[in-house]
């Protein structure tokens, strides 16, 4: 309990010093566009709400720009503290809250982001106290941010080249990993790029449903790399690069779109080698693939 | 002269292809042992796993005590698990040889299931002691014939590339001994009986039962191409091409692909033959830069699923993926979640136009006449069973799908240990820590794909 309200009142006091300076500086703020930014988003208005939260010293992780989890509690820190509605949600009286409470260095947190330093925003400590060029060795991460009177910086992980101001960090879907994604979408491409999207999204969803099958094995890898089991895997195509359309067509299916009436099997009937794969109850036709039980 | 000159040079070239094409052939049988070995050592791994598996299914059996039981019965899933895996890596995807996978994972869940409950409280039933008697028998034909395929790949020297090769060729090959015996094992395991797994299994197989639940009179074609056209914005001079499911399928639906002839905009929808309810639809185009953002894109998501007639649907999960936004919305009845009850949406952050939508879970858990218990605890008594050093910032009551694959009410508690956030589900009747899942944080960008 008692270091909930330390918690509570170091950022209080901190923000009643900078108060004079937020004033003095409010005509050159840089403020949000004008959406209503919610738990998911990615973009440039991201960005600005985590490094304003942490000029604050609600938000101690990574200005990555994904409005993820740690982002969603610091709001939520923030309109309880400011006597705002707690929804999670930065709408306009918040961000006017947030505004006028904080400031936003964006040259210096764009700069930041481009280059790929590591750095934190917090109010009140000298900024070139607070980049620290990306170490070579991603092991080398001593460099901590100065602590000075901020409430608890850490060290920001160190941050990923990236382009020009893009977000740092990526959202992806629950269970799996942006290489597990990259994995189907190279399997994908290779089976089935000429097909249309919907065949793709298929696809997908039967390396899926082998996954969720007892037949099959349990993991993206195990099913894709199963001996035989794609032409694609056994030819090498695979290791072609794969498109954006595949990519998609992948979250599509992790997104539970599953084309194929939960289908374990398919073939292209004008290449199929295996007359066992004609006894298989079929399902439907997509594109040049039959897909079947 | 020049004729010796064009002979030696002549003598050189031939002599020189001819050690690069022994240099090439050696490589290619270097790789081809190596393959061969990985896949002799899965099926020998196989094999010794069966043998072990059927032993400590035979010890449990004889395990008096009830309390040595759980261990023991641990060591036969990790087993299954094992002999899973190595079924996984043999060359055998074209040969029908799901009956033998699905065996393994039936022992495995068995043993999962009875490994996990408190065998104090709830000792291994009668019926239960009889299927693991059977699973025990069965292991033994499974294991004595898995012994004969290895006994012959070891006396005859059988080489699994010839399998593959076999396979890849889709010459049916009479005499090829490993397929042969991999079928007898096949054919062994498909002689058992279903119902030797007792009732414990009835619901182990997500059993697809034509949506079951969903109630209306069946649609005819016709009707099908309006439903698509409501659902997708697509005006009536579309092209649509309408097939109906082919037998192999669950549930009867028509697949409609829907086509704008000005712009060549293409969309597929999958319809329920029974009330016409949409499965899945995807309206795939390319979105090029967001123009509306995600807050926006979800109360349009929210306004189609109102418009098409979907009740207490709630926002859940809202994510951004490049320029679409993904919507997560579940079933809420007196403000309580029904999870299995989801829908996705997913919407184009240029124009807000719905490109995805997913109903499937839904519409195989949809019911009505859904009735949710009575919580036995109280909040503060569920709130005593999590972690003390979670702290709950949202509490809510749930309907989860459990790993035995009921429905259970819940108290769900979302909230943070360290930096991390997680969603806690405490059974509301018997306070049992059903489901503990550790919310995804956003992943760092490594590199620029593409």
């Amino acid at each position: 309990m008692k270091k909930k309200i330390v918690k509570w009142i170091i950022p209080l006091l901190f923000f009643l010093c900078i108060m004079p300076f937020t004033f003095l500086e409010s005509n050159r703020v840089f403020a949000f566009s004008n959406q209503v930014i919610q738990q998911g988003s990615v973009g440039d208005d991201v960005i600005e709400l985590q490094s304003r939260l942490q000029y604050l010293g609600f938000y101690n992780k990574k200005i990555d720009g994904v409005f993820g989890w740690s982002t969603y509690w610091a709001l939520r820190n923030f309109q309880y503290e400011f006597g705002l509605p707690i929804d999670g949600l930065a709408g306009t009286e918040t961000k006017a809250k947030l505004v006028k409470a904080s400031k936003y260095n964006k040259q210096f947190v764009k700069e930041q982001i481009n280059k790929g330093n590591k750095f934190t925003h917090y109010g009140g400590v000298d900024q070139k106290k607070q980049s620290a060029p990306q170490p070579n060795a991603p092991a080398k991460t001593p460099a901590k941010a100065p602590a000075a009177k901020a409430p608890g910086p850490k060290p920001a992980a160190p941050a990923p080249k990236a382009a020009p101001s893009k977000p740092t960090a990526a959202n992806t879907p629950g269970g799996f990993s942006s290489n597990d994604i990259q994995l189907m979408a190279n399997a994908v491409y290779g089976e089935s790029r000429g097909e249309p999207y919907t065949g793709q999204v298929a696809v997908a969803a039967v390396i899926l449903n082998r996954v969720n099958s007892a037949s099959f094995p349990n993991t993206v890898s195990g099913v894709i790399f199963e001996p035989g089991a794609f032409t694609a895997v056994a030819d090498g195509q695979i290791w072609l690069t794969p498109n954006e359309t595949a990519k998609k067509a992948v979250l599509d299916a992790i997104n539970g779109i599953d084309p194929t009436g939960n289908a374990l099997y398919y073939f292209n009937p004008a290449t199929a080698t295996s007359k066992w794969i004609w006894s298989r109850p079929q399902i439907k036709r997509i594109g040049k693939h039959i897909f079947c039980e | 002269m020049i004729r010796g000159i064009i002979i030696g040079v002549l003598a050189v070239g031939v002599a020189g292809t001819a050690y690069w094409g022994y240099q090439e052939h050696r490589e290619k049988n270097a790789i081809l042992i190596n393959a061969e070995n990985n896949y002799q050592r899965a099926f020998h791994d196989l094999t010794y796993g069966m043998d072990l598996l059927h032993d400590k299914i035979g010890s449990t059996l004889a395990m008096n005590s009830r309390h040595s039981l759980s261990p023991s019965l641990v060591e036969v899933w990790r087993l299954t698990s094992e002999a899973h895996s190595d079924v996984g890596q043999l060359p055998l995807t074209l040969l029908p040889f799901n009956k033998t996978e699905e065996f393994l994972s039936k022992i495995g869940k068995f043993s999962y299931q009875t490994a996990v409950r408190d065998l104090d409280k709830e000792p291994l039933s009668e019926e239960e002691y009889e299927t693991l008697k059977v699973l025990y028998k069965q292991s033994g034909d499974i294991q004595s014939e898995l012994r004969k395929v290895q006994h012959m790949v070891l006396e005859n020297n059988l080489r699994w590339m010839d399998v593959e090769l076999a396979l890849a060729s889709g010459k049916e090959q009479t005499d090829n001994t490993i397929i042969d015996g991999f079928k007898t094992v096949e054919k062994t395991v498909s002689g058992y009986d279903e119902s030797d797994f007792g009732p414990t299994f009835a619901n182990m197989q997500k059993k697809d039962d034509n949506f079951k639940n969903i109630k209306g009179k069946t649609i005819n074609k016709k009707e099908a191409v309006t439903i698509a056209k409501k659902y997708m914005g697509f005006d009536g001079t579309a092209e649509v091409k309408v097939t109906e499911n082919g037998k192999g399928s669950d549930y009867g639906f028509y697949s409609i692909s829907v086509r704008n002839k000005d712009t060549g905009q293409e969309g597929n929808i999958d319809i329920t033959k029974k009330a016409g309810y949409p499965v899945w639809f995807i309206n795939h185009r390319e979105v090029n830069k967001q123009k509306i953002s995600l807050n926006d894109a979800n109360l349009k998501a929210a306004a189609f699923l109102k418009e098409n007639g979907y009740k207490n649907l709630e926002l859940f999960e809202s994510t951004q993926y490049d320029n679409t936004g993904v919507f997560n919305f579940v079933t809420t009845e007196n403000n309580i979640r029904i999870y299995p009850e989801a829908i996705k949406v997913e919407v184009a952050l240029d124009n807000g136009n719905i490109i995805g939508f997913s109903a499937e879970e839904y519409l195989k858990s949809l019911n009505d006449t859904r009735e949710i218990e009575k919580p036995v605890l109280t909040s503060e008594q569920a709130r005593a069973k999590v972690n003390p050093n979670f702290k709950v910032m949202e509490e809510r009551q749930a309907v989860i799908v459990n790993d035995l694959n009921k429905e259970v009410l819940c108290y769900e508690f979302l909230g943070t240990i360290g930096d991390d956030t997680y969603r806690i589900f405490i059974n509301a009747i018997d306070g049992v820590e059903e489901e503990v899942e550790k919310m995804k944080n956003a992943e760092e960008v490594y590199d620029e794909v593409i």
